[in-house]
């Protein structure tokens, strides 16, 4: 019951937190936005039992990520966008093409997925930190370690192009 | 239901102790301070100035409540408030205790045991960086800007290391999971040493522990590294534009991060409540602790500095002797003395804060990045590499 209450108020939350970042005109509102969406998400995971996931959610999105997207922002002092004025082709076909795509992309859900069954909240107890560690170093180890060296890749990358920049 | 009396109780109980803490903290510091600087420190509002902190809360109530008119109004209001609500949010799944008995009813001295919890306590420390950057760049004010950007990247930087030696204890322990943290660190090596994680085998964490302490510093914004409200450079930091009931909010939150952030590091790296003496002993520490703290009270009023000393101070010792027969008596000790302790360790930490900003200078910015990632970050990495190779030899 209580689990019900809580996910019918977080979907909603994220619903909201997510048309606000595409409407709202300014950068810092959109990024704030986006930190709901990733706590609502967090909250939903946790009803789902996945305590962990839940954890790292807020730790590298709602912290780490955000944070630096919030810096950045603030450093390059954004202002609001200005509106561009829409083209009589956004005006009058934009709507009716939205629908077709929402549209399209629920009927090619529903036909590639499996159906898929009632969830039962607080019934799945697979989410604990021992369980993901378990799955990370036994079936999931090479996807693993490739993302860690792409990760890796990454910043290095990103370190020589700095570097390049100060010389 | 009866769950749910409990829980509300002991949330009662939580607040109110913690409140006070965060009122009282500020009066020990200013103290502390004054005497390191060879000061008096606050002496006017009732003995040796014990009310001040009621008084400044009012003196904040009352002040107007400044709107200037250039800020952005929504984020203007709303960063206290996320600043407040998430700096008091970690008290409620700190264990101050073991399980204690009262009246047949079984229960953890803890609002909520939550198997995540150093989890959370990250999580809840990686968002509050929020309050203090919206707080600056609403303002739209150059200082404050100056003040949250630099909170940004002090924060994030010094979130590494601290992460780093976070993990280390967490390999001793074996759980995430703040009560199992601190029961993992009960017992005795050869019957007197404390296997705290400090002092655990195979790999002693003082090193874990110092790097945590400085990292804690930094991620609470206080001296040495209070950069983000630097007042020769800044005037106020962030708070610059901040006045009255908001200004007070981010004062708040300073002080609860910190005692968080003590309460944290007693639970990882100094056994929580457990005792530094084997039990029959360490039970009666807290008692000759407040013994003899309420002779040097007594002392102290033969020989009165000030006129009214001689009145203070006996009530002072009397009060001490209260503190001391209630610790003495044995049904009682299942729930004080491990309450003691803990308080005790916290308090030594929240002093080390104290004595910190009474001694050294503040740091300069490149001094501050520089130090965080050249010397800190490499030392947390080595320190668990070290850990997590001892661990996994022994």
């Amino acid at each position: 019951m209580v689990d019900t209450i809580l996910f019918i108020i977080f979907a909603i939350v994220a619903i909201v937190s997510g048309f606000s970042l595409v409407l709202q005109k300014h950068p810092i509102s959109s990024a704030l936005s986006l930190i709901g969406v990733m706590g609502s998400l967090a909250v939903l995971y946790l009803l789902l039992g996945a305590e962990f996931l839940a954890m790292a959610q807020m730790i590298v999105y709602g912290g780490a990520v955000m944070v630096l997207f919030i810096f950045v922002i603030m450093l390059l002092n954004a202002r609001a966008e200005k509106g561009t004025t829409k083209s009589w082709f956004a005006q009058i076909a934009g709507l009716p093409l939205l629908l077709c795509l929402l549209a399209v992309l629920g009927f090619l859900i529903r036909a590639v997925l499996p159906p898929l069954r009632k969830v039962e909240f607080g019934s799945w107890v697979g989410g604990t930190a021992e369980h993901v560690g378990q799955l990370l170093f036994t079936t999931y180890l090479l996807p693993f370690e490739v993302i860690s060296i792409l990760i890796l890749i990454a910043i290095l990358g990103a370190v020589v192009l700095a570097q390049r920049e100060l010389d | 239901m009866n769950f749910f009396i409990v829980s509300l109780i002991k949330i009662v109980l939580v607040f109110a102790i913690f409140m006070t803490t965060l009122a009282y903290l500020q009066w020990v510091e200013r103290k502390v301070l004054a005497h390191i600087q060879s000061r008096t420190g606050p002496l006017r509002v009732g003995p040796h100035g014990l009310m001040q902190p009621l008084a400044d809360v009012f003196k904040l109530l009352t002040k107007e409540d400044l709107l200037p008119p250039y800020v952005n109004r929504f984020f203007y209001v709303l960063a206290p408030f996320i600043a407040v609500c998430l700096a008091l949010i970690s008290i409620s799944i700190i264990p101050f205790g073991p399980e204690i008995d009262v009246g047949g009813t079984r229960t953890y001295m803890q609002i909520s045991d939550v198997n995540v919890g150093i989890l959370f306590i990250l999580a809840i420390s990686a968002v509050s960086v929020y309050g203090v950057a919206l707080a600056g760049w609403s303002s739209n004010n150059k200082y404050s800007l100056m003040g949250a950007l630099r909170s940004s990247a002090q924060m994030i930087s010094y979130e590494l290391p601290l992460t780093l030696v976070i993990v280390c204890p967490l390999l001793l322990a074996n759980h995430l999971s703040l009560r199992a943290i601190a029961d993992s660190q009960a017992g005795y090596y050869l019957g007197f040493i404390p296997r705290w994680s400090i002092f655990q085998m195979p790999f002693p964490q003082i090193f874990g522990f110092l790097i945590f302490m400085i990292a804690a510093f930094a991620e609470t914004n206080r001296l040495p590294f209070d950069l983000p409200e630097a007042e020769n450079e800044l005037v106020a930091g962030f708070h610059t534009e901040y006045s009255s009931m908001k200004f007070a909010c981010f004062f708040m939150s300073e002080y609860a991060n910190m005692v968080t952030i003590t309460c944290v590091a007693t639970l990882l790296f100094l056994g929580g409540w457990h005792p530094l003496f084997p039990a029959p002993y360490s039970n009666w520490v807290p008692t000759a602790v407040f013994l003899f703290t309420a002779f040097a009270c007594f002392f102290q009023a033969i020989r009165p500095a000030r006129k009214h000393d001689q009145y203070t101070f006996p009530a002072f010792g009397i009060g001490f002797l209260i503190l001391a027969a209630l610790w003495a008596v044995p049904p009682f000790q299942s729930i004080l003395v491990p309450i003691f302790w803990f308080a005790g360790k916290v308090a030594f930490l929240l002093f080390t804060y104290i004595w910190v900003r009474g001694t050294l200078p503040r740091f300069r910015y490149d001094q501050l990045m520089h130090f965080a990632w050249t010397f800190l970050f490499p030392c947390a990495l080595l320190n668990l590499l070290l850990t997590a190779l001892f661990v996994a030899v022994f």
